[in-house]
């Protein structure tokens, strides 16, 4: 029996799913990620392997409500496969242990597999007043983080507080929160904004990571390219309406009924980059995400806009710079002259000289003869 | 026939005497006319080239309403993409860009909308020009609308517009003039045009022409870069959004070159770069005319000394001829 099948029998017997189930979501997750359909196979076998890599989970300023949403990613049954793949070392909300043990814990994990752990922090962290404003075991969020960041391989920030600070970091911003690329002054984090963060986007970067042992490859604002170098409203479901001018003018109305475009509500989805039409939330089939359900899009993936921006604002339209498919203010029409027309039109100029040439002649004759007759008419009186 | 010096002299003085005679009393009647003023209740639309998102919800809905057929300039039989007003087509959303194209708004390295249509003149040339009546402007409301059942299609209207919007339709066999008409049908049932209902931030704006002018004030006198409401559909529609105001030209097109028009423009970027006719007079074209050709025609004055002019010249040249074979054959 091939190395890789016994793989995946163990996979069969560990997370209890079938094979086919467990190959098809490495597929699937390979697919999320724009990779070629081969990659599947690379993904199972980085699946199988038995050195799961360590995961530190931090948390600060947030609502704990990224792991909730990845706790609810359902094909198949994620939180066995999210706990199983990794060895999620430290995460506050799901640690049964507390105080000093969690942390001894943390400590170990760290010294143990340092250079090589991921860390993945959730939630903004506070800078004024030296960071007091969120404090885990007696340290502050800047410290922990620091702390974790120094030795980890790679950096996740998920979510929008920690991707750019998210909503604790919207005006007045008591507490000066930053997100942790800010905060740490780094640029290589990769960022996975959202509020919640989709799931299968977290899952996705993880995943690459195991496979190919680096971050998937990301934007200026490290958000990963396979889920964000779209606008919501290039793959919205309601595009069609908004093309056609069809706008939802309140909530409840004809239009919102019948599912019109969310413009003219506030939806932010022609100024947000994210793939919530297409990956969608919370696995209960079509429809599952906020713009599906008939509310707009806040843009809460991008910094300025989600939490920012009130609800009801018109987005601005950033897919069209520099415009594309508009009349230019001076437009050329038609095809110019074509050999056809002009063959024509020549035809009918010169027979109208050739006539013009015969008929002056005859012209010319006809007054003479006239002339002659008269003059013998005058002739003929005057004898 | 062969004229001495004296009677040269004598037919030059009595030419500029009656000459002299027909400007004088031509003048009198008419007095040189000035523009045309708006109706008390005149209605408009304020179009803010800063808030167009160039959605074209405006263009689609105006052909949905008006029954126009759609357009397909591009030969590939998918979209609706008229270039510019055409005889299927009563407005258009075209573009300025220069260079990448990147900033809203801006001249350079910018981008910025228009919205091309009828702009319902003060004082319309295409009204002033039509021999039959078929272009007319509503006392009440100030539409300029168009009636094909007395139109003869001599498409007078078309050239005479400095704007060039009236449009013929070439290719149907029994063609009429095409133009935005202020969507006259739903005015009538109470609604309002088509292209303001759609519009999703208000940069197609109706109502009545003083709200509008008191809009246009509101709008000048807000800071760039501040937060302020706008309106949408109607001015006064209640129905609002906000979002920072955008820095505005000087001009207001179509508030006084050629007496105005109830069609009115904002914009970030010069008018002429949107193709625009810009420094018209501020006296309409129609006026000019119609003042020339008043003065010319005021109580038939001038046709009737001319026309007696020509019949003294004729009568004398034919006695001439006359007298000539009367010595002949004498």
């Amino acid at each position: 029996m091939p190395a890789a099948r016994q793989g995946l029998d163990a996979i069969e017997q560990r997370f209890n799913i079938g094979r086919r189930e467990f190959l098809t979501f490495c597929v699937a997750i390979a697919a999320s990620m724009g990779l070629p359909s081969r990659a599947g196979a690379q993904v199972a076998e980085a699946i199988t392997r038995k050195d799961r890599p360590s995961v530190i989970w931090l948390h600060h300023q947030e609502c704990t409500g990224c792991t909730e949403s990845l706790l609810r990613a359902e094909h198949p049954t994620l939180e066995k496969l999210i706990l199983d793949i990794i060895s999620l070392d430290y995460h506050e909300t799901l640690f049964a242990a507390a105080g000093h043990q969690v942390e001894d814990a943390k400590r170990a994990a760290m010294e143990k597999n340092k250079g090589k752990y991921l860390l993945v922090v959730e939630g903004a962290i506070p800078m004024k007043d030296g960071g007091i404003y969120c404090k885990i075991g007696g340290r502050t969020s800047l410290e922990l983080t620091r702390e974790a960041a120094e030795n980890a391989a790679a950096i996740i920030a998920l979510g929008s507080c920690a991707a750019w600070g998210g909503m604790p970091s919207s005006p007045p911003n008591p507490t000066g929160c930053v997100g942790v690329a800010e905060a740490l002054g780094r640029t290589d984090i990769l960022t996975i904004p959202g509020c919640p963060s989709n799931p299968y986007n977290f899952l996705a970067c993880v995943v690459h990571f195991l496979t190919f042992q680096k971050l998937p490859p990301t934007d200026n604002q490290g958000r990963p390219l396979f889920a964000f170098s779209r606008l919501v409203h290039e793959n919205c479901e309601r595009r069609a309406h908004f093309d056609a001018g069809r706008f939802a003018l309140e909530f409840g109305d004809e239009g919102h009924r019948k599912g019109f475009c969310l413009y003219k509500l506030g939806c932010k989805g022609p100024e947000t980059y994210a793939n919530c039409p297409v990956v969608l939330f919370g696995d209960a089939g079509m429809q599952s995400w906020p713009v599906g359900t008939g509310h707009p899009c806040i843009g809460c993936t991008t910094k300025g806009i989600g939490f920012t921006k009130p609800i009801h604002a018109l987005a601005e339209l950033t897919n069209q710079r520099p415009p594309a498919m508009y009349p230019r203010v001076a437009e050329e029409q038609g095809n110019g002259v074509s050999m056809g027309a002009v063959a024509v039109l020549s035809a009918v100029a010169g027979a109208a000289i050739g006539a013009g040439t015969v008929l002056t002649k005859k012209l010319g004759k006809l007054e003479r003869s006239a002339e002659e007759s008269i003059r013998r008419s005058g002739s003929i009186r005057k004898e | 026939m062969t004229v001495n010096r004296r009677e040269f002299l004598r037919g030059g003085i009595s030419g500029a005497a009656g000459a002299a005679a027909c400007a004088s009393l031509a003048a009198q009647p008419a007095e040189a006319r000035g523009n045309k003023t708006v109706p008390e209740n005149a209605i408009g639309f304020l179009y803010d080239s800063t808030l167009c998102i160039g959605c074209k919800a405006c263009m689609s809905a105006c052909k949905t309403t008006n029954g126009l057929p759609l357009e397909d300039n591009l030969g590939q039989g998918l979209w609706d993409t008229p270039f510019d007003l055409s005889g299927k087509t009563y407005t258009v959303i075209k573009v300025y860009k220069d260079g990448t194209g990147e900033h809203k708004d801006k001249v350079k390295d910018g981008f910025a909308h228009i919205k091309r249509q009828c702009l319902h003149c003060i004082d319309p040339s295409c009204v002033s020009v039509c021999p039959v009546h078929a272009m007319t402007k509503d006392a009440v409301s100030g539409v300029v609308s168009y009636n094909p059942d007395v139109c003869i299609g001599c498409r007078y209207c078309v050239a005479a517009c400095p704007y060039r919007v009236p449009q013929f339709q070439y290719d149907t066999p029994f063609p009429r003039i095409s133009k935005c008409q202020f969507c006259k049908e739903q005015l009538a049932k109470g609604d309002i045009p088509a292209c303001a209902k759609a519009c999703p931030t208000g940069a197609t704006l109706f109502g009545s022409y003083k709200a509008l002018t008191a809009e246009i004030e509101r709008r000048k006198a807000m800071k760039p870069g501040e937060p302020n409401v706008f309106p949408r559909r109607t001015v006064d529609s209640g129905d609002t959004h906000e979002r920072a105001a955008a820095e505005y030209t000087d001009e207001v097109y179509g508030q006084k070159m050629l007496g105005g028009t109830q069609v009115r423009y904002l914009s970030g970027v010069p008018f002429d770069k949107f193709g625009l006719p810009v420094g018209l007079p501020d006296l309409s074209y129609a006026a000019v005319s119609e003042t020339f050709l008043h003065s010319l025609y005021g109580g038939l004055v001038v046709p009737a000394v001319v026309l007696a002019g020509l019949a003294v010249a004729a009568y004398r040249g034919t006695r001439n001829i006359h007298e000539e074979e009367d010595d002949r054959h004498g």
